[in-house]
Order: structure tokens, then C-alpha cells, then sequence
């Protein structure tokens, strides 16, 4: 295939690829994009496979058979495995930037100074920093959504860690520095190394100070680290292809973890190198009252008499999987005409959008999951605000007590509900360790257990008593 | 969305601009030390140093990051978890170098290196725009 041919399909391709997040605005159109997406890598892929300089076929052909293999079972995993699943391609992702990165400066090294310009060298640099820091932190954060257990679930922090983590990002790029401005020294195989190591270092201190309620934002700057990555390797091997959809992919991150940023009123420093929720706050004992435990009969009734229930889902109806047996509430609420709603926090669950796949997984139209946005302000004339496993979304905290480390982040407002129902698994505070007023609330009862259980039983009561 | 407008605030300026000085003061060192050298013999074409048009490079990178910021701020909230399945998917556009190093003439090391990066960035797209069709079929109206 001629280069200007090579170029033309780059250029389809690069069309196809916006088109296919294009047609991601609607979830009627969206499969449409997943097929322009797919044709887009395949014409990208064959373009640049059926070049005359390409041979070693049969290895490649094995490799690409390889991954197949692996990325076949990947794409079957349960959808509360969603957010591990996507860090780890992540992870993948980074690791296939950083190799090109480091084969490209082996073999350009084994061409002689001349290929190894300051614009590559610079390029390359980036590429494999950007490449090997997203494969351990992605790997890291992967480990932590799936509770690993060699990888600390609470975000550890030690005396002058920032600190420690900026003097190794210098020490990375001073090195960088050095390898530009001579990249054929007999150091610099050794310099190179010295970066490769550093920035897979780097990755993982990057992570391991992240708390769970910040895993959205965390997912989404990886998904930002990736795309860059991307470019970088374009700029490398001057491919126009790979900076077009690097570029996507990282303005798509870059949105996502704005959003995510914005709905926990935080900046980005803030969440890199905060340590949310590794200091519990100080506990005031006096204004909290007791949880009210509630029983399954008493609430089931109540549901039954409510004109309007909203539904607030969280991490812990992803973890309990507990949103089929959601679907068989809001059948049964629905059958009795009860107005039915889920209200879905931006950063509910552990990824963006988390909590709408489960509640689509559970067959629940999507025209009844509102953002928040939407139904703050329906909120006083409802009457029932179930809570299923949400925490730090609903914490009225976060509107009155400047204190509270989540002051200032939009919530749903649960506690203007006239009854409040809080499913929870123990007595213990979420994930992010801050008490939440609205469990003390007078409106509100307690239903504690397992979510998937409670809402069982729920269910169980209400179609025993539309049986008699 | 009706506060779409708003998802171009200072940071994605600051970032933009960022990047764009990074490489724009990468390419002003360039132009100054290429000047002084010899055309390599190029192992795989249009990869001679030199010649190579960086600055459209810059050019395709600045716009298609904001033909991004466009589309993507338009993609319905309900949909973020397949959109960062589709876009994980979308940048195994890796597995293009990963081919152009696993491809050549190259030593075998570093054709190794380029193989693992083409299995690493197939499972990305083999498991990526499979579990977003996955995903994306979920969603139903009633």
C-alpha cells in the first residue's frame, strides 16, 4: 500500500472515530458508534498492517490471536467489575505506549545520533513517563476496586509524601533532560531505565494515597493519562492517526474527570494529592442522636402509602449486587401506581456512570434515572427517599458544616424527603470514614443489612400482602 | 445538557496551553539542532528526521483535542461508564505503533517489545468495544 493510501485511511478512520463518540450523545444512537468505533480501529489497523515494511507476519498474527484470547473473557466480566475492568485496560493501554516508546529509542539508538533529534528524544520521553505511570497506576487501582488483598485498600499516607513524589517527578525529568541533551552518551541506555523505573515507581505512590470515594476522578485522569500517551506515540513515529484518536481519548478523560472534580466541589491537586479521607474528622458526639432501626413490615407499608418514591443507589448496591432485586421494587411499587425515580449522584458507584449501567443491567428504563440536578428540586414532595447503600452523596454535611471535609459538594437532597429509608451494611461510617447526620435525622429510619437482602425482603412483603 | 457550556473552564485552558507550550518550546530546540545534521538512512519510510512536518503535527493535535472537548461534552451522563469503555477502546489506537515496531526489520528485542505492546493493545480492543456494545445494549427506553 502506497503512503498516500496509508494516509487516506488514516483520515477515514479518523473520521469514523468521531463520529463514533459522536453518536454517543444518545443512548439510541450509541451501538451505532461502537460499530463506527471498531470499523474505524480495523481500517486503521489493516492500513498499517499491509504496509510493504511490515513482515514478521506470523508472530504478529500470534500476538494479536493472544490478545483475543485474553480480551474476550475481559469484555464478559460482571458490570460491578466495570471500573476494575476499565482501570486495567488502562493499564494495558500505558503498558503498550511505554514498550513502543522504549523499542522506538532502543532502535533509533542502534541507527546512530542522527535519528535521535531533540523532538523525538522529547517525544519519547513523554511517551514512556505518560506510558509507564498510567500501566502502575492503573494496575494499582485495579487491585483496589477488586479488594485485593496485597493492595492497601486505605489510602496510605506518610510524613512528606508530596514531597517525596514531586522530588521523584523532577529526578524523572531531570534525567529525561539529560537524555535529550545527549542521547547517545554511553549513560544513556542507563538513563532511560532510570526513567522506565521511576515512572512505574511513580505510578503506584501516585495511587496508593487515594481513597475509594475518589476512584471516579482517579479512573477518569488515567483515561486522560492513556489518550496522551497516545499522542505522545504519535508525535514519536509521526502518525497522524495516533494523535487524532489520542487526542479524543484524552479531551474525553479530561471532561470526565472535570465533572467528576466538579460534583465533589474539589480541584484536581485536591484530589491527587489530598489523601481524602485518610484523617477522620473530629467526632462531635453531642448533636448526634441514635440510629433508628426500622423493621421490613413497617417500612414496606409506608412505601405502599407513598405517591412518589425516590430511589438513591450507591456503592453499596454495587457491591451487595443488589440492583435486580431494585428492578423487582420498583416493578412492584409501579404496579401500585407509585411514582418511581432513581436519583443518581455524578460520582455514586466507582466510575462515571456507574450506578446507570446497573440499573440498565437490571432492565430499569432509562428514563427513570434522573441527575441530580433534576430531582433536587422534587425532592420536598416526595415522599419516601430510599437510600440503598449511598453515603457521601446524600451527607447533609456537606451543605451546613464547613468542617466536614465534604463541605461543599453538591448532594441529593434526601433529607427534605418526608421519610427517609437508609439501607447499610453495619454501623460503621463509608468509605470515605466522615458520619453522616442524615442516619440521625428524625424522618429517617434505618434499615440495616446486606442491601440486596433488605430489598429482598422488602419485595417479599410487599407481594405477600398483594397475595391476600 | 443544559450546563454544558460551562465544561471549559480555566483548567482545560491552562491544560490545553500547557501541552501546546511544551511542544511548541520542544519543537523551537528542534529546529535549531537539526539544522546542523546529516539526513539519516531511514529504516522504515517517511521517518527521516528533518523533513517531517511538526508543526502540523501541533496543528492536528490542538484541533482534534477541541473537535473532542466538542463531542465529548455532548455525550448523555447517562452513558460515562460505556464512554470510557468505547474511548479505552478507541486508544488502543497504540496497537497502530505497536504493528510499526513489531513489523520491521528491527532486532528481535525490540520486535519483542513491539509484540507484547500489539497483544497488549488487541485485548484493549477486543474487550473494549465488545463490553461497550455489552453495556450500551442494556439501555431501554420501557
Amino acid at each position: 500500500m502506497s503512503p498516500s493510501f496509508v494516509e487516506l485511511f488514516y483520515l477515514v478512520a479518523t473520521a469514523l472515530f468521531v463520529f463514533s463518540l459522536h453518536w454517543m450523545n444518545d443512548p439510541k444512537t450509541a451501538r451505532r458508534g461502537v460499530i463506527a468505533g471498531a470499523s474505524a480501529m480495523a481500517i486503521g489497523m489493516a492500513a498499517t498492517w499491509f504496509q510493504p515494511f511490515v513482515q514478521n507476519h506470523g508472530w504478529m498474527v500470534l500476538a494479536v490471536l493472544a490478545g483475543i484470547a485474553v480480551g474476550w473473557p475481559l469484555s464478559r466480566v460482571s458490570l460491578t467489575a466495570a471500573p476494575q475492568r476499565t482501570a486495567l485496560s488502562h493499564a494495558f493501554g500505558g503498558l503498550a505506549a511505554g514498550l513502543v516508546g522504549t523499542a522506538k529509542y532502543f532502535a533509533w539508538l542502534g541507527d546512530g545520533p542522527e535519528a535521535l533529534t531533540t523532538f523525538r528524544m522529547i517525544a519519547i520521553i513523554a511517551e514512556v513517563i505518560l506510558g509507564f505511570i498510567t500501566f502502575t497506576g492503573s494496575l494499582f487501582a485495579a487491585g483496589k476496586l477488586q479488594e485485593l488483598n496485597w493492595v492497601p485498600q486505605r489510602p496510605v499516607t506518610y510524613f512528606g509524601q508530596n514531597i517525596f513524589n514531586g522530588l521523584l517527578l523532577l529526578a524523572a525529568i531531570g534525567m529525561g533532560a539529560m537524555l535529550v541533551n545527549d542521547p547517545t552518551s554511553e549513560i544513556a541506555p542507563l538513563l532511560f531505565g532510570g526513567v522506565v523505573v521511576i515512572a512505574l515507581l511513580f505510578g503506584i505512590l501516585l495511587i496508593i494515597p487515594i481513597g475509594g470515594a475518589d476512584m471516579p476522578t482517579v479512573i477518569a485522569i488515567l483515561n486522560s493519562y492513556a489518550g496522551l500517551a497516545a499522542v505522545a506515540m504519535g508525535f514519536v513515529l509521526e502518525n497522524k492517526l495516533l494523535i487524532t484518536a489520542g487526542a479524543l481519548d484524552g479531551a474525553s478523560g479530561l471532561i470526565l474527570s472535570i465533572i467528576m472534580c466538579r460534583a465533589m466541589n474539589r480541584s484536581y491537586m485536591n484530589v491527587l494529592f489530598g489523601a481524602f479521607g485518610s484523617v477522620a474528622p473530629p467526632q462531635e458526639g453531642g448533636e448526634q442522636g441514635e440510629y433508628r432501626a426500622d423493621t421490613i413490615e413497617s417500612a414496606s407499608q409506608i412505601m405502599e402509602q407513598a405517591n412518589q418514591v425516590v430511589i438513591i443507589p450507591g456503592y453499596g448496591m454495587a457491591v451487595a449486587q443488589a440492583q435486580h432485586k431494585v428492578r423487582e421494587l420498583y416493578d412492584q411499587l409501579m404496579k401500585r401506581g407509585i411514582d418511581v425515580k432513581f436519583a443518581i449522584h455524578p460520582v455514586a458507584g466507582r466510575m462515571p456512570g456507574h450506578m446507570n449501567v446497573l440499573l440498565a443491567e437490571a432492565d430499569i428504563p432509562y428514563t427513570s434515572l434522573l441527575e441530580m440536578d433534576e430531582i433536587n428540586g422534587e425532592m420536598p414532595q416526595c415522599d419516601v427517599a430510599l437510600v440503598v447503600g449511598a453515603n457521601d452523596v446524600v451527607n447533609p454535611a456537606a451543605r451546613s458544616d464547613e468542617s466536614s471535609p465534604i463541605y461543599g459538594m453538591p448532594i441529593i437532597d434526601a433529607d427534605k424527603a418526608r421519610t427517609i429509608f437508609a439501607i447499610k451494611r453495619s454501623k460503621n461510617p463509608g468509605f470515605a470514614g466522615i458520619d453522616n447526620g442524615l442516619y440521625f435525622n428524625e424522618k429517617t429510619w434505618m434499615l440495616f443489612g446486606d442491601a440486596k437482602v433488605v430489598i429482598g425482603n422488602l419485595v417479599k412483603e410487599l407481594t405477600g400482602e398483594s397475595g391476600l | 445538557m443544559k450546563d454544558s457550556g460551562k465544561y471549559l473552564p480555566r483548567s482545560v485552558i491552562v491544560a490545553i496551553s500547557t501541552v501546546v507550550a511544551i511542544i511548541g518550546v520542544a519543537l523551537a530546540a528542534h529546529s535549531t539542532t537539526t539544522a546542523t545534521l546529516l539526513v539519516s538512512p531511514a529504516v522504515v519510510p517517511s521517518h527521516a528526521p528533518g523533513d517531517v512536518d511538526y508543526w502540523g503535527m501541533v496543528f492536528v493535535f490542538l484541533l482534534s483535542t477541541f473537535v473532542g472537548l466538542g463531542v465529548i461534552r455532548r455525550v448523555s451522563r447517562l452513558l460515562y461508564t460505556p464512554l470510557m469503555s468505547l474511548t479505552n477502546a478507541i486508544s488502543a489506537i497504540a496497537v497502530v505503533g505497536a504493528i510499526l515496531v513489531a513489523g520491521p526489520d528491527y532486532p528481535i528485542e525490540i520486535r519483542v517489545l513491539g509484540l507484547i505492546a500489539l497483544f497488549a493493545s488487541v485485548t484493549n480492543i477486543v474487550s473494549g468495544f465488545l463490553i461497550t456494545d455489552r453495556m450500551l445494549k442494556m439501555f431501554k427506553k420501557d
